[in-house]
């Protein structure tokens, strides 16, 4: 785009923006569309959407604050950033609840008009913050955002409804400027958005385009900045997903490379819905999706389907897997696949629906009756609850297990650059499906196990001479007749439990990022948290000391070299969005004093908190020094 | 081509174990006849259910067969009949597993109207857990959950049925083979969800429950498509509709059955339909035994079917990669 000539550009490597206004500003649509022309521009780039859990609480009040964080950069970063360094803060309450997290110094565009002693009151604020003197340590710009955009649209036929609500598009359009985003991208996608009222298009377009022209002719601004392309990023053809779309897709694309029809049984709950719409979007794929009465249907159908032989999957959150685990444990004894997904949010019970939480993994470990063991594995960021839906499938159909795939709300909405993956390069699943087939002895064994995995065999009905009786009810070794033979029950918990054991064989090794020099201290991670601890432990390495990372994606089994990689260091440190639930399991498992960072907030973690928790570690080891 | 079945063909190879006397096993000898009846091969039948003394049929008949956990054999037979509506799928069930703890997946199931068949064993108590009461039984029922009589008030099953606006209901009776053998069929057939109840005596802990209807045709309300409702020994009584919109018992003067109501099954609305199921709450006075309705609805399996068939004549099968390059797109590197 075209600066203002006698202007500077400041080039500069990353950079974090914070839309926040009342959840009727529309911040969530400001943050995407800047959020889709900055992906356009080549930076890699983190999201991290952050709403309110109601609808719409009431306007100008401290709960109803909406907003949207992103971080975007000319190298590979990790996390949508710590501390913003431009606060966009459309009213009072918008401003309380986040200018604490504004960098010192950073710059503050607030919308004047908002200001209103009203609005104030329903902040808690007793002085104007825009005129007590109180932002002094920050670059302010205050802009009469309300009044000035129906002062571009009066030739606009626009009610007062629509114009209030363009507003953000001046915010959009300033933004646009100041980080020298082309704007073509995002004036097709507004057309594009309002194709069937031209009007509102028209007119959220004139509002765009005058938060950019006031960027450009106002001298407030000392400066645009550019953000240059991110270098770095595997070559290839690029978009942007959030983690429910990566999932969504990861799910068909296993389906397809199992050329099994897709079944989704399904019952809403925040943050796991989005699946189940994007999924019955794709009737043209054959996937069938099924929207329950209650979670405990939707995982029942499920299952049904995976008797059928479908490739079955329920999308849930962590209260919905409490509805749904007596049929988790039917689907352990029944020995079928099923993919299982938690989309974790804030609990116990209701919780906190809109934020993110890693407080799910015992549930899914353990949160079913009897010996019911059941495979773990966990997304780190949004692409790859693509990838991790396409290895559940893969444990599900080998193993003939359900599998729980743990993904939470940061990944669920957060979205980054993602490298297309070229679908037929995926693990051919359908080489594993391998159907029993018409047995004419007529002493088909249900229960008879592969050697190597210990699967059972997939018979589905319509299948001549393979009629067969499943359920819960424990099953005779082999023949899959109702036993309550002592030594029966311990052999099949002992199978069972092997059956999962054995999954480790086929995993690849837990590999270990060594950094430079010879560190003690290791920092192991599941999940999500992935990016900030990854953030965290370049800028430990930066200050010159020597630390080691791991990720885990597999926690049930964990990968066979995980008790040596623990052994290796003097200290462990695991940081969790949890009370230490990994913890937990790696003491239990490996007699490892591990060290739990552990943090429960609704919010993900910083890379400063996580920094700050691994330099205090590394210290401590070197004053424990042998 | 294949040899034809014969009732014995669907027996399967595990002892029967159930008390001696018990209702199921005439249910399930007569669901074995209809199996044969039907000319569906075994390896197109699945049998489902939840738990319960009449959950364990599956493992007596040999089909494909799912014993699920309680109460929610309907949701795994919807799963299953929408993945595959090539199959024949039935869903046996108990009034405590169907109506209790099963309520939510009974009346989902069907006004859904998936293909299956729900075969409810009503023996108004709770047979595997020993006894106590269940909601069918009637207030006041003494048992070792309530020794000083049952509080709630019962559940009608067909009522509950046609509430949910089923699109075949019926009830029949365990020991009347030839009746229960022709409704089980007639609801096999038909498409959709279909739902049959049947008195089921549970000898040890609620037997005779339904002795008075059971032994006694005069207490029986015959249910004929397209016949005036007439009952009795000699067909003295039958059924009008009176003013306040009630259905109510008349003695039948002369053979004159001009005023009588004409049982319609395939009425669209459920309302009068309703009416009958009310005639007898509890199985002491009249009460209608037969086809209460059957009306055709489009069927979910089929129609999720329809929609996939229609999505892809549309527009063709989906390219997956297309789909995730869709967008805006970019490219890094050469
Ligand atoms: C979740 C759960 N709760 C309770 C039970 C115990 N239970 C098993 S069968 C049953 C009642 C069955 O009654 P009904 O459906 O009338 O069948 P019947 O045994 O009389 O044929 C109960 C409460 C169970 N198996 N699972
Ligand atoms: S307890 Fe009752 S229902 Fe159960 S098998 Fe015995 S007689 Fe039949």
């Amino acid at each position: 785009m075209k600066q203002n000539p006698q202007m500077l550009v400041e080039r500069v490597d990353a950079v974090t923006i914070r839309f926040a206004g009342d959840s009727g500003d529309g911040m969530q649509l400001t943050g995407n569309q800047f959020t889709s022309v900055t992906a356009l521009s080549g930076n890699d780039l983190a999201t991290l959407p952050d709403f309110p859990a109601e609808i719409r609480a009431p306007a100008g009040s401290l709960p109803g604050v909406s907003g949207f964080q992103l971080q975007f950069a000319d190298h590979d970063i990790f996390t949508p950033g710590d501390a913003p360094d431009v606060l966009v803060a459309m009213n009072p309450a918008a401003l309380r609840t986040n200018l604490a997290s504004l960098a010192p110094g950073g710059i503050l565009i607030v919308n004047a008009d908002a200001f209103t002693p009203a609005n104030l009151k329903k902040a808690r604020y007793d002085t104007n913050p825009l005129e007590d003197g109180s932002l002094a340590g920050y670059r302010v710009h205050t802009i009469p955002l309300t009044s000035l955009t129906p002062q571009t649209l009066v030739d606009s036929d626009l009610g007062k409804k629509d114009r209030d609500r363009a507003k953000n598009m001046f915010a959009l359009g300033l933004m646009c400027w100041m980080y020298s985003r082309p704007t073509e991208p995002i004036i097709a996608r507004i057309r594009a958005t309002f194709a069937s009222r031209p009007a509102v298009a028209e007119g959220n377009l004139a509002v765009f385009r005058a938060g950019v022209a006031f960027g450009e002719t106002t001298e407030v601004f000392a400066h645009a900045y550019e953000v240059a392309p991110a270098k770095d990023m595997p070559p290839g053809r690029y978009r942007q997903i959030t983690g429910n779309l990566a999932l969504a897709y990861g799910l068909m694309a296993a389906a397809e490379r199992a050329r099994l029809p897709l079944f989704l049984g399904c019952y809403p709950i925040t943050p796991a819905s989005d699946v189940l719409e994007e999924l019955a979007r794709h009737k043209r794929f054959g996937v069938r999706t099924f929207q329950a009465e209650d979670e405990i249907a939707g995982v029942g159908a499920a299952l049904g389907a995976s008797f059928a032989g479908h490739l079955a999957a329920t999308v849930t959150s962590g209260p919905g897997i409490a509805l749904k685990s007596e049929t988790l444990g039917l689907a352990v004894s029944v020995e079928l696949p099923l993919i299982v997904v938690n989309i974790q949010r804030g609990g116990p019970s209701t919780g906190l629906p809109t934020k993110t939480e890693q407080t799910d993994l015992l549930q899914a470990m353990f949160g079913r009756n009897g010996e019911a063991p059941m495979p773990i594995i966990a997304a780190a960021t949004p692409g790859d609850c693509f990838d991790a839906a396409v290895e559940a499938a893969r444990i599900a159909i080998t193993y003939r297990t359900p599998v729980m795939l743990l993904s939470d709300g940061y990944l669920a909405n957060g979205a980054e650059p993602w490298l297309i993956p070229d679908i037929d390069g995926l693990v051919d699943l359908s080489v594993l499906v391998n159907f029993a087939n018409a047995d004419e002895s007529g002493d088909f064994q249900p229960f008879r196990r592969d050697p190597r995995t210990l699967a059972r065999p997939w018979a589905i009905p319509g299948v001549t001479g393979l009629e067969h009786r499943i359920g819960g009810l424990e099953k005779a070794d082999g023949s899959g007749n109702i036993s309550y033979e002592p030594d029966n029950h311990h052999r099949m918990t002992l199978l069972r439990q092997a059956k999962v054991d054995r999954i480790a064989d086929d995993l690849p090794a837990l590999t270990v990022d060594e950094g430079d020099g010879a560190p003690r201290v290791l920092v192991l991670g599941w999940g999500s948290s992935r990016g900030p601890i990854e953030a965290a432990v370049r800028r430990v390495r930066r200050r010159g000391m020597a630390v080691a990372r791991a990720h885990l994606r597999h926690l049930n089994p964990f990968p066979s070299n995980t008790g040596e990689v623990l052994a290796a260091y003097d200290r462990v440190l695991v940081p969790e969005m949890n009370m230490g639930q990994l913890s937990l399991l790696l003491r239990a498992r490996y007699l490892v004093d591990v060290r739990g960072y552990n943090h429960v907030t609704g919010q993900p973690f910083t890379a400063g908190e996580l920094e700050q928790a691994i330099v205090e570690h590394v210290k401590e080891q070197s004053w424990h020094a042998p | 081509m294949a040899r034809t079945l014969t009732r014995a063909d669907f027996k399967s190879d595990q002892e029967v174990r159930w008390c001696p006397g018990c209702g199921d096993y005439a249910i399930l000898a007569t669901i074995h006849s209809v199996l044969a009846e039907l000319g569906v091969p075994r390896e197109r039948c699945v049998v489902v259910s939840g738990i319960g003394c009449a959950a364990r049929l599956p493992y007596y008949t040999d089909t494909y067969g799912f014993h699920g956990i309680h109460g929610r054999a309907p949701a795994i037979a919807t799963g299953i009949t929408s993945a595959r509506p090539d199959l024949q799928v039935f869903v046996i069930t108990g009034d405590g597993d169907a109506l209790s703890i099963g309520g939510n997946h009974l009346i989902h199931a069907l006004r859904r109207n998936a293909n299956m068949t729900i075969v409810l064993f009503n023996n108004q108590v709770y047979g595997l857990t020993k006894g106590q009461y269940s909601p069918t039984s009637e207030v006041g029922k003494v048992t070792k959950s309530t020794p000083a009589g049952s509080l709630d008030h019962p559940f009608n099953p067909v009522s509950v049925a046609l509430g949910a606006e089923a699109t075949f209901v019926a009830r029949s009776i365990d020991n009347e083979r030839a009746h229960l053998a022709a409704t089980l069929e007639a609801a096999a057939r038909h498409k959709g969800t279909s739902f049959v109840e049947v008195y089921q005596n549970c000898n040890v802990f609620n037997d005779g429950a339904f002795d008075a209807v059971r032994g006694n045709r005069a207490n029986q309300i015959r249910l004929e498509h397209g016949e005036p409702i007439r009952f009795g020994d000699h067909g003295e009584h039958g059924v009008v509709l009176c003013d306040e919109a009630q259905l109510e018992i008349v003695d039948v003067v002369d053979g004159d059955e001009g005023a009588l109501l004409v049982h319609d099954a395939h009425r669209e609305d459920p309302s009068l339909a309703f009416a009958l199921s009310r005639l007898s709450h509890t199985p002491r006075g009249p009460t209608p035994i037969g086809l209460f309705r059957q009306v055709s609805r489009p069927v979910y399996g089929t129609e999720l079917q329809r929609q996939i068939d229609e999505a892809v004549g549309l527009r063709g099968t989906g390219d997956l990669g297309a789909l995730l390059a869709e967008g805006d797109t970019w490219t890094v590197g050469a």
